[in-house]
Order: structure tokens, then C-alpha cells, then sequence
């Protein structure tokens, strides 16, 4: 039977606003599906996003929305959190809000230890202000504003979220759909602050900068460069080079989490009273 | 016996031409009609949904029993 999104989608808000064949619209279905199996519950369920075409997301899903300013979605969900510890708070955005202008909160988050969820999707480009480089815009990629190649390296969200101190981090491709539900639903259910990568395709401002022909030239990319992490045991370097890994890339269950280690605290600050 | 065939739905108010449902579909059962996606080969579909899990729009529906 097909699946029913209509049940978590706010009436009369679709058609979305993003692109043909952008790669927002899978992982906003794949989020869908995960809140369906873990049977969230709409009101204690907070969907929090910052500025820019992922974070457009909260527009369109039925549960307790906050759109917020540029790069502070976590510093809002945070928020939101401490205030109330016993919600489910999902983080979304892209890489330039998440990893650019929100760089200091989203480390800061992950050094924390607080249990939310922070779903990046990672189209390798600001898409919604005209086509800029990220901090994860591939080098020698080209850009609005570098449009003789980008001398930078990118980042590795997945490993800057481990070196931060998130212990859950995953990542997934848009390509690989049927994974996207799965990786989102591990990650809300792991006490502590997960993130979950998901390589997107941005075929207005950075497909047709980046000599791709099409959408599906796009996805055949990321089908291309994605490789399972089991997978990959098997593999020799040599064969893993320009490859990225998908699949859950870290979990680490021993770290105290934030709101626990902070309810201890108001308990020590009132006993000292 | 005989194979029950699904219904396949296209919302053509939400489907934005991005050929993704036609590409990966691997029996080759939806076309490019005009701007939208359309049913070609109905008997052809194994039921994979790969073009509802695929499609960014919503504009699919694989509608099995």
C-alpha cells in the first residue's frame, strides 16, 4: 500500500518550493517515514530549522514548528530541549547553515552531548541566496563566487561532528532512499546528539555551474560515490578513493547526555539551599 | 494466476517534470508525457516503489492491494 504522508503534512501547503529534482523533497519523505515508525507523537515532536532551502522543511510538516535565524537551529532546539526534556527535538538544515554560519553552535552542540537530532542535507552549495560555496563545496567546484574553481578544501561533516563529540553520527545519500527513513529513525531513538548527513543534489545553482546535465546525472553521482560502510571493510584504499562512506559511521552509547547531567545539577543547586 | 496490478497515481498539480521516477525505474514503466510523468507500461511494474520512494513531489502513488 502506498505510504500516506498526507497524516504528517500541514493541508495545502504542496506543491513545496524547492527545485525540480532537488533532493529535499526525498529526505523531507524519508524523515516522514521515520517519525511513522517510531509513532511520534505531533505535539511532542519539535522540528527545528535555521535559514536557507532545507530549512524551509518545518513549513510543510504537521507537529510543533520553529523556524528560526540563520545557523542558530541549534541554539534554539537547545532550547527548546532544556525547557522540556521529554520532547523529541529534529534539527534540519543544509551544510552552509549548519556548518558555516551555525559551525559554532552545531560544535557546540555535539560537544554537549544533548539528545536532539540534526539532520544536515548536504548539497554542496548555498542554493537559496544565488549559488555561494560552503564550507562544503568540493575544491576546484565552481560557485557564484568562485567562479574560476574553489581553492578550499571541503569539510567532512561526518568526521567534524565526531571530532566535536556527537555519538551518533550516519550518513546517507538522497540517491539511496529506502536507507534515509532507517538512518533517521536509529538516530532520534539514540539518547545523545546525533547527526545525520544526507548527500543532496542542488541541481539549480550548482549542477549547472558543475558541467551535470541533468538531475540524474546527479544522482548517478551520488549512487557512484557512496559506499556502504561494510562494504568498505573489504576495500583497499586504492578502490575507496573519491569515495564517501554511508551507513551509521559512529554510535557511541557511554557519554552522559546533556539535559541528564544538567537535572543532576538543579538537583545538587537545590540541596545546597 | 493471474498478476495483480497496481494502480499507479501521478498528481500532475504536484509533479514538476524532473524525469528522476523515469530514470530509476527499472522495468521501464513510466514516460515523460509533455511536462509530467505518465504511465507507459502498467504490466510491466513489479511493484519496487522506487518511483514513490524517489519522487521529491509527492506526486506518486503506488497504489497496491
Amino acid at each position: 500500500m502506498a505510504f500516506d504522508y498526507d497524516k504528517y503534512l500541514r493541508p495545502g501547503k504542496l506543491p513545496h518550493i524547492w527545485c525540480p529534482g532537488c533532493g529535499h523533497g526525498i529526505v523531507m519523505k524519508g524523515l516522514i517515514r521515520a517519525m511513522d515508525t517510531l509513532n511520534l507523537k505531533k505535539e511532542e515532536t519539535a522540528v527545528v530549522s535555521g535559514i536557507g532551502c532545507a530549512s524551509r522543511l518545518p513549513g510543510y510538516i504537521d507537529c510543533c514548528t520553529l523556524h528560526t535565524a540563520h545557523g542558530r537551529a541549534a541554539a534554539f532546539a537547545t532550547g527548546v530541549k532544556m525547557a522540556k526534556p521529554e520532547m523529541n527535538v529534529i534539527l534540519v538544515g543544509g551544510d552552509g547553515d549548519g556548518t558555516a554560519i551555525g559551525g559554532n553552535h552545531f560544535i557546540h552542540a555535539c560537544r554537549r552531548n544533548i539528545n536532539m537530532t540534526y539532520i544536515i542535507m548536504n548539497n554542496y552549495i548555498y542554493g537559496m541566496t544565488g549559488g555561494q560555496f560552503s564550507p562544503c563545496t568540493p575544491t576546484g567546484a565552481k560557485a557564484s563566487t568562485t567562479p574560476y574553481g574553489n581553492p578550499d578544501p571541503g569539510f567532512d561533516i561526518a568526521k567534524l561532528a565526531i571530532g566535536a563529540g556527537a555519538t551518533f553520527v550516519a550518513r546517507g545519500t538522497a540517491f539511496h532512499a529506502n536507507q534515509i527513513d532507517k538512518l533517521i529513525a536509529e538516530a532520534i531513538q539514540h539518547k545523545g546528539f546525533s547527526v545525520v548527513e544526507i548527500l543532496d543534489d542542488c541541481p539549480t545553482t550548482y549542477g549547472r555551474r558543475n558541467k551535470y546535465k541533468s538531475v540524474i546525472e546527479m544522482m548517478n553521482r551520488l549512487k557512484d560515490v557512496a559506499v556502504p560502510v561494510k562494504a568498505a571493510e573489504k576495500m583497499t584504499a586504492e578502490q575507496l578513493q573519491g569515495k564517501v562512506l554511508t551507513g551509521v559511521l559512529y554510535k557511541d552509547e557511554t557519554k552522559p547526555e546533556y539535559t541528564a547531567e544538567y537535572a543532576k545539577v538543579i538537583e545538587r543547586a537545590t540541596a545546597a539551599k | 494466476m493471474e498478476k495483480k496490478l497496481p494502480k499507479i497515481e501521478i498528481i500532475e498539480k504536484y509533479c514538476k517534470g524532473c524525469h528522476i521516477c523515469v530514470e530509476f525505474c527499472p522495468k521501464d514503466v513510466l514516460e515523460m508525457k509533455g511536462f509530467y510523468a505518465s504511465v507507459k507500461n502498467l504490466e510491466a511494474c513489479i511493484k519496487c516503489m522506487q518511483c514513490e520512494l524517489r519522487c521529491p513531489d509527492f506526486a506518486i502513488k503506488v497504489i497496491t492491494e
